[in-house]
């Protein structure tokens, strides 16, 4: 079984969910999403930030804040609905504080990724697409997030996990459960889900210099040709690693 | 069928020659390989393409192969026809001559019908529908799908009028690319991805698009179909009649279908040259008034103050007595419903029978400036496509609108002016007081306008004899306007058009049905033009002095003075319904003929019924000067009278017999007449200053095309989609009187109270309100466009 | 002869905060790009077509003549559009490089925009990567900030603005006409060519779009030569790339290493398949590229080799998987994705997977019946050079290739299930308690 149990009736799809029509969404909002327009020779062409900047403002695809991006760009409702529901990253409904990713396409499920999904289902009570009753979590079955070397992976807040396990999983829900800070082993400590959609809208949360340089399976190769003496033609030799202007501010979190 | 890529462009030089199926055939450059293939009566199937629509290439249903590109070389895979434009030298096979094309195209349709629901038995479209005879045709005759198909709740209204089935749909995108590419109306597009992909809508804005009926014809299966035809009838049990719509003055090509004596539904026809293959949504639903309960039938008379029913011989009589009584104390007023040939029996009518000039078409606010322009102008022109014509129209480098909102008063000028921006970059300019919803999609420039200083303002216009400038009906309300454009063009080279609203207003003009004009454009006036219509006619003598217009007939009628023959009229249509319906109680003898009861035919001493617009055959003539022509889509034992059949019963109940009883009579006479060659009508500039009272502002207005008209009646989804009723002003307005929401417009007639929306580039000094909204008709108050008007806040008129 | 593995790109991926700007200028970071402004775009240019630089993206088409294109007299403005939408299942190096050394493209995206002559790139990111989007901002930040970018670079006269723009999930944003879509704030569905975005692409305009490690190339040729690059690789596919070597191997990781080196030795470099077991089959680059199988070995993975051997170089993502995995499953899950991340629009595409994925749950079941491997590959053939985009190739790719190699697994699916053929948890990389598939059977 593959896990993707096959459906044929899709009773709410089509749009948003419009019977929620709370909103944060204030004129600073709007005011945000005017500068990223501004960014591009053409306005319509921010719609996709704006849309991520709408999900940290209201942790979904709301009514008002579709309203607000055709207002903005001037365009149509439908036409901001059509983009929104085209692209997976856009939540119909509120995720939790921590949007936590499974990648179950062929490689990491072949490696264990079904396995960890079901874990992570099991663990939280609720089925992929869901949300915690506390708002704490949310998990999505994701696609492959070009992370293949260190397989299988998991994605908190869009922030990598690697070469996850059943008990390393356990581990890092408990952690978050408990509001303990957590680092990605190649990104920063985690914030939210929210947090990190205001980053995706271009707007930066000054955590760009945590974490390290790559992972592991990224540097093999150079080690390995470091180890043998290999490197590119006529290159100049490589020089030492620069160690100034170095470890002050590693992984330092905010 | 339309056989080349680029209509109107194509020369001798442009032709390259391509092989179909081993077929030489020579096309225009540009062509696309599945109309090239058309040309030698090769249909390849398909659903996304459409001729008017870009090409797409979605569905993968018109695969070919092309085992040589013109250069030796084949493409490895098959091509979409839709999407190849053929190359000299290319060779095509298709389907019928290559295995791979034919498995290619097998595919495609087992692929479309794995999730189609087999309901073809209860679906509008089964029996026409393209995705049905393909699977006829070349689909196999089991499925080899076993699994589930898509489900979707269904139907859902994207708009009150529109109902959409998902599950039916193949997502061709000839519905959203119309509402986007053709309409600019985009309320619809297609939402979510990959197997869930489907047409959806924002919930809170439906596709209220006054062109929303053309994607139901342009659905390739039964995914949308209208709330008015739904389950309606079998298209094999329909009987399809084309004949042109009598809306509006656009003159289009319709296909009726009916059964059972009536018409159960109309769509556009193919009229490359008119509307090409689309029509508004008021010709396509409108067609429910007068078909109702209030419908007349037979005649009526007044008899001790009461309408009751009459033969014909008696209803007839009555009528005769009543304008004998009259003598030449008569008033003829046709309105704007009337065909050419009933228009002709009207103004013949008038003239022999009557004896008087007292006629005119013009049901709504006008002018002496008007009619002497309308004779001056517009009287005796004949189509000429290259100067002013929807294909001139396309072709222009700047189109300028004055005192005319296309999208409202002549919908297809605006889809065909919309095709020439996007498509040849034609600059639309637009003096009017904000950019209404079409003229932003024309892109058009604003000249922001304070009504009253539209000549000012196109005075200001560069233009040259690239450019055509079109002036709508609400011109005739200001003063030297229609005056000045004639100048405007004389002096620029510039095409001037007028566009009425209509359907009947261009042929009345033809027909001679004003004051100062008589049938082919002759100036009553002049004496040689009467002597060649009294030598047509065989009479002696026609009535010399210009006639009463409309508003001095009914200003005549008021206390008595003057008997009417009132054709299609409505007071709510005047600058004064009030007036009006004064006037019609107070005239000394009321006829009236009318297809159903209305404060017309209340008011009358005698009413005589008249045939539908499908009942009757006849001509429209368009704001081109187009013939187009009516035909009789029912056809029964008894047929109704028309206009002119009962014109003519009178006229030889008055011993002075029309000489016509039949359209293609009329027409004949109208023909033999031929256009006036001799002097003209002068222009008459109108000198009347408009400015707004201190303290108030100048009212501008026209009509929507989905309003309170009663032709609208009967259809509520129709009538469901028209635009939200509400005020315009400018921000300086509003905050000059306190404005937030909603205003209070009115005079000393009365008030009128209405969401307010507040437009940045509004012309100063101005509010905006629609002309009839239903149950708001300004002629309630007496007001035109260019009125002065006093506005508040709402609660504070008291 | 060049060694085994040239680490260029990745060369200072080992080093601390190699990310922050002086670092990479300590290690002669936009040097090339001084070089680059000193000269002529069109002898810019004239390097990157002299290098035989390839697009690194997947299709391999050269650079520089792709760069070429861009008409001269089109008044409207030009734009480069990188496309760093990494999404093919199995392929992991942009990210990687962008998280490590973002300037590397950076300097690569002004010195070809240089080259183009546009005054406007945009950096098209996947959304799911945060950490990768927030070390592209500050990187494009702090080039601003020493004016490496924005108005009068370097004194030079020429300007640039450099946009970071977010993705949302799409793989089919990574189909360059779709990404342009996307990038104009519409739904990432592929155009329609020609016009090529090279004529008319984003706002119609003339547009350039190359993929990350392609424009990351580009600072490393102009700063030692196209002669320098052309003389690693093989006689068409020249250059160093990076290779990407996951699933059941001891050591995954990235390798730098002129085309043309084979699996085979890659293998012995991440100490072969995990202990105990050995190559069944794997992708040369990623899921769309057919498999092949351990007879492909010693196969150069350059571009003519590849599409030798009836499959292509792609985006040289070495996926491997073990004895231990069902064909079937792993079939039906990369099926599964091109299900999922089909766009819609055209037919085959959106009809044939979710029908595919529908006959392949069968087989994995062990519920498929006889005819039903026809009736796949009858799919296949109405889906493969039938749709609009490459999208639907590379399912078909997938799925016949797996069936070309292993049709008896097929054959098995007709009555017994994929997971008692190959119980699922012996391929996962840790203990599995409980037979998950078993107890769903």
């Amino acid at each position: 079984m593959s896990g993707h149990e096959f459906e044929s009736w899709f009773p709410d799809s089509g749009g948003i969910d419009y019977e929620d029509t709370a909103t944060a969404i204030t004129d600073a909002t709007v005011e945000e999403m005017r500068q990223i327009a501004a960014r591009y020779p053409q306005p319509r062409s921010a719609l996709l930030p704006m849309l991520h900047l709408v999900q940290s403002v209201e942790g979904r695809i709301s009514p008002a804040g579709v309203r607000a991006c055709a207002e903005v760009l001037g365009i149509t409702t439908a036409q901001v609905s059509g983009v929104a529901t085209f692209y997976t990253m856009y939540r119909r409904r509120p995720g939790g504080r921590h949007h936590v990713g499974v990648c179950t396409t062929a490689l990491c499920a072949v490696m264990g990724g079904d396995h960890l999904l079901d874990r992570v289902c099991d663990k939280l009570g609720i089925h992929e697409g869901e949300t915690t009753a506390d708002g704490t979590f949310s998990i999505e079955r994701i696609e492959c997030n070009a992370a293949c070397d260190f397989a299988p992976v998991m994605m908190v807040n869009w922030e990598f996990f690697d070469n996850m396990t059943p008990a390393k999983a356990d581990e890092l829900l408990d952690a978050l459960a408990a509001g303990t800070a957590v680092k990605s082993p190649r990104g920063a400590t985690l914030t939210s889900w929210r947090e990190a959609e205001r980053v995706l809208a271009g707007f930066p949360d000054g955590r760009a210099d945590e974490g390290p340089t790559a992972g592991e399976a990224s540097t093999l190769g150079l080690r390995v040709a470091r180890e043998k003496g290999w490197r590119a033609p006529d290159a100049p030799p490589p020089v030492p690693t620069p160690t100034d202007e170095a470890s002050d501010n590693q992984g330092g979190a905010a | 069928m339309t056989v080349t890529a680029k209509p109107g462009e194509v020369v001798a030089s442009d032709l390259i020659t391509v092989f179909i199926d081993g077929t030489e055939v020579q096309v225009p450059k540009g062509t696309l390989a599945i109309r090239a293939a058309e040309m030698i009566g090769v249909a390849i199937p398909r659903f996304c393409d459409h001729p008017l629509l870009d090409p797409v290439g979605a569905c993968r249903q018109c695969l070919v192969e092309v085992p040589d590109m013109g250069n030796g070389r084949g493409m490895p895979k098959p091509q979409a026809s839709c999407t190849l434009e053929c190359a000299p030298g290319m060779k095509i096979l298709t389907q019928e001559t290559s295995a791979t094309a034919a498995k290619a195209q097998k595919g495609m349709i087992e692929f479309l019908l794995i999730n189609h629901p087999l309901d073809c038995p209860i679906c509008d479209k089964g029996g026409e529908c393209p995705l049905q005879n393909q699977a006829m045709s070349t689909g196999a005759g089991e499925s080899r799908y076993e699994g589930v198909k898509r489900t979707f709740p269904k139907p859902i209204n994207i708009s009150a009028q529109i109902l959409l089935d998902r599950e039916r749909c193949v997502l061709c995108a000839r519905c959203t690319r119309f509402s986007e590419q053709i309409s600019g109306d985009p309320f619809i597009t297609l939402v979510e991805r990959g197997a869930l992909q489907q047409v959806g809508y924002y919930e809170d804005h439906p596709y209220n698009s006054y062109f929303s009926g053309n994607v139901i014809q342009i659905c390739p299966v039964g995914a949308l179909t209208s709330v008015s035809y739904r389950f309606q009838s079998r298209p094999f049990d329909l009987v399809s009649t084309p004949t042109t719509c009598e809306h509006c003055a656009g003159g289009c090509q319709l296909r009726t279908d009916h059964r059972h004596f009536q018409v159960k539904r109309r769509l556009a026809g193919d009229a490359p040259e008119v509307n090409e293959e689309w029509n508004c949504d008021r010709g396509r639903f409108a067609f429910k008034s007068a078909r109702g309960e209030d419908r007349l039938t037979r005649p009526l008379v007044r008899d001790n103050g009461v309408l009751r029913v009459a033969s014909w011989p008696e209803a007839i009589d009555a009528a005769v007595a009543g304008l004998r009584a009259a003598g030449s104390k008569v008033g003829v007023l046709t309105g704007g419903r009337l065909t050419i040939e009933d228009a002709y029996g009207y103004s013949k009518f008038a003239r022999h029978v009557l004896g008087t000039n007292n006629i005119d078409f013009r049901a709504r606010p006008h002018s002496d400036e008007e009619a002497a322009f309308l004779a001056n102008r517009v009287a005796g022109t004949v189509l000429d496509s290259d100067t002013l014509s929807y294909t001139a129209l396309q072709g222009a480098k700047q189109v300028v609108l004055v005192a005319f909102e296309p999208e409202e008063e002549a919908a297809m000028v605006f889809l065909r002016l919309r095709k020439a921006v996007l498509r040849n970059g034609t600059k639309v300019v637009t003096v009017a007081p904000y950019a209404s919803n079409g003229s932003v999609k024309l892109k058009a420039e604003l000249v922001a306008t304070v009504p009253g200083a539209e000549a000012e303002a196109l005075a200001g216009i560069e233009a040259d004899a690239d450019t055509i400038v079109l002036v709508g009906e609400r011109a005739a309300v200001i003063p030297g306007l229609l005056t000045a454009a004639a100048e405007f063009a004389d002096r620029t080279g510039a095409r001037l058009g007028w566009i009425p609203r209509r359907a009947g207003d261009r042929g009345a003009i033809e027909a001679g049905c004003l004051p100062n004009l008589l049938p082919g454009g002759r100036p009553a006036g002049e004496v040689l033009a009467r002597v060649d219509v009294q030598a047509a006619w065989g009479v002696e003598s026609l009535p010399g002095t210009t006639g009463l217009d409309a508003d001095a007939q009914l200003a005549a009628a008021r206390g008595g003075g003057l008997a009417l023959v009132v054709g299609g009229v409505e007071p709510a249509d005047f600058t004064s319904a009030d007036d009006v319906r004064e006037s019609l109680d107070e005239a000394s003898f009321v006829i009236s003929l009318e297809q159903r009861q209305s404060e017309v035919t209340e008011r009358a001493d005698v009413v005589f019924p008249i045939a539908l617009i499908e009942e009757r055959p006849g001509h429209f003539l368009n704001w081109e000067h187009r013939r187009g022509r009516v035909n009789t889509v029912i056809k029964q034992p008894n047929q109704p009278m028309t206009d002119l059949r009962v014109l003519a019963a009178l006229a030889d109940a008055m011993g002075r017999p029309l000489g016509v009883r039949t359209a293609r009579q009329a027409l004949a006479e109208l023909d033999e007449l031929g256009a006036w060659e001799g002097v003209k009508v002068p222009l008459n500039r109108g000198r009347a200053v408009l400015e707004p009272a201190e303290g108030e502002l100048a009212l501008a207005t026209w009509r929507e095309l989905i309003d309170g008209s009663r032709s609208n009646d009967g259809e509520p989804a129709l009538q469901a989609t028209a635009k939200p009723v509400l005020a315009r002003t400018s921000p300086e307005v509003a905050e000059l009187y306190g404005l937030t929401d909603a205003v209070t417009v009115g005079n000393a007639e009365g008030w009128l109270t209405l969401p307010l929306e507040i437009v940045p580039a509004m012309a100063p000094d101005t509010v905006w309100v629609p002309a009839h909204a239903p149950g708001t008709a300004l002629s309630e108050l007496g007001l035109v466009h260019g009125a002065s008007v006093s506005v508040s806040v709402p609660g504070g008129e008291a | 002869m060049t060694d085994v593995l040239t680490p260029v790109l990745s060369a200072n991926w080992a080093d601390e905060r190699a990310w922050k700007l002086t670092n990479y200028e300590r290690r002669g970071g936009y040097r090339a790009l001084r070089t680059a402004l000193g000269q002529s775009p069109a002898e810019v240019m004239e390097t990157v077509k002299e290098s035989g630089l390839r697009g690194r993206g997947g299709a391999g088409f050269p650079t520089g003549m792709k760069w070429s294109f861009v008409p001269k007299d089109n008044p409207n403005p030009k734009y480069l559009v990188v496309n760093a939408d990494e999404s093919e299942p199995g392929t992991c190096k942009d990210m990687p490089l962008m998280l490590a050394s973002p300037h590397t493209l950076v300097e690569g995206v002004i010195i070809s925009a240089y080259a183009i002559g546009c005054s406007y790139a945009f950096i098209y990111c996947r959304g799911e990567v945060l950490h990768v989007v927030r070390r592209l901002q500050q990187a494009v930040r702090e080039a601003y900030s020493a004016g490496y970018a924005g108005k009068n670079i370097l004194g030079s006269g020429y300007d640039l603005e450099v946009v970071v723009h977010a993705g949302a999930g799409a793989y089919i944003c990574g189909e360059e006409t779709a990404l342009l879509d996307s990038l104009e704030g519409r739904r990432g569905q592929p155009r329609l060519r020609p016009p090529f975005p090279a004529v008319a692409g984003l706002y119609a305009s003339p547009t350039v779009v190359n993929n990350v490690e392609s424009i990351a190339s580009v600072p490393s040729i102009i700063d030692h030569g196209a002669s320098w690059f052309s003389s690693m690789g093989t006689e068409k596919s020249k250059g160093m790339t990076i290779y990407s070597l996951s699933g059941h191997v001891k050591r995954p990781g990235q390798f730098e290493a002129p085309l043309g080196v084979t699996l085979r030795q890659l293998l012995e470099l991440s100490g072969g398949i995990r202990e105990g077991h050995e190559l069944k089959f794997w992708t040369p680059g990623g899921s769309s590229t057919p498999i092949l199988t351990p007879e492909h070995l010693d196969l150069p993975l350059d571009y003519e080799s590849m599409a030798g051997a009836g499959t292509m170089l792609g985006t040289k993502a070495l996926q491997c998987f073990d004895e231990t995995t069902s064909v079937v499953r792993t079939t039906l899950r990369w099926i599964e994705f091109y299900k999922h991340e089909s766009c819609g629009k055209c037919t085959p595409c959106r009809e044939g997977n979710w029908w595919l994925v529908q006959i392949l749950k069968k087989f994995e079941a062990g519920r498929a019946e006889s005819g039903d491997i026809e009736k796949l590959l009858d799919i296949a053939d109405d889906i493969g050079g039938r749709s609009f985009c490459a999208l639907a190739d590379g399912a078909v790719a997938c799925l016949t290739s797996a069936i070309k190699y292993f049709r008896d697994e097929f054959e098995a699916g007709m009555h017994t299930p994929a997971w008692e053929l190959f119980p699922y948890g012996r391929s996962a990389l840790f203990e599995v308690a409980d037979e998950r598939e078993g107890a769903h059977a």
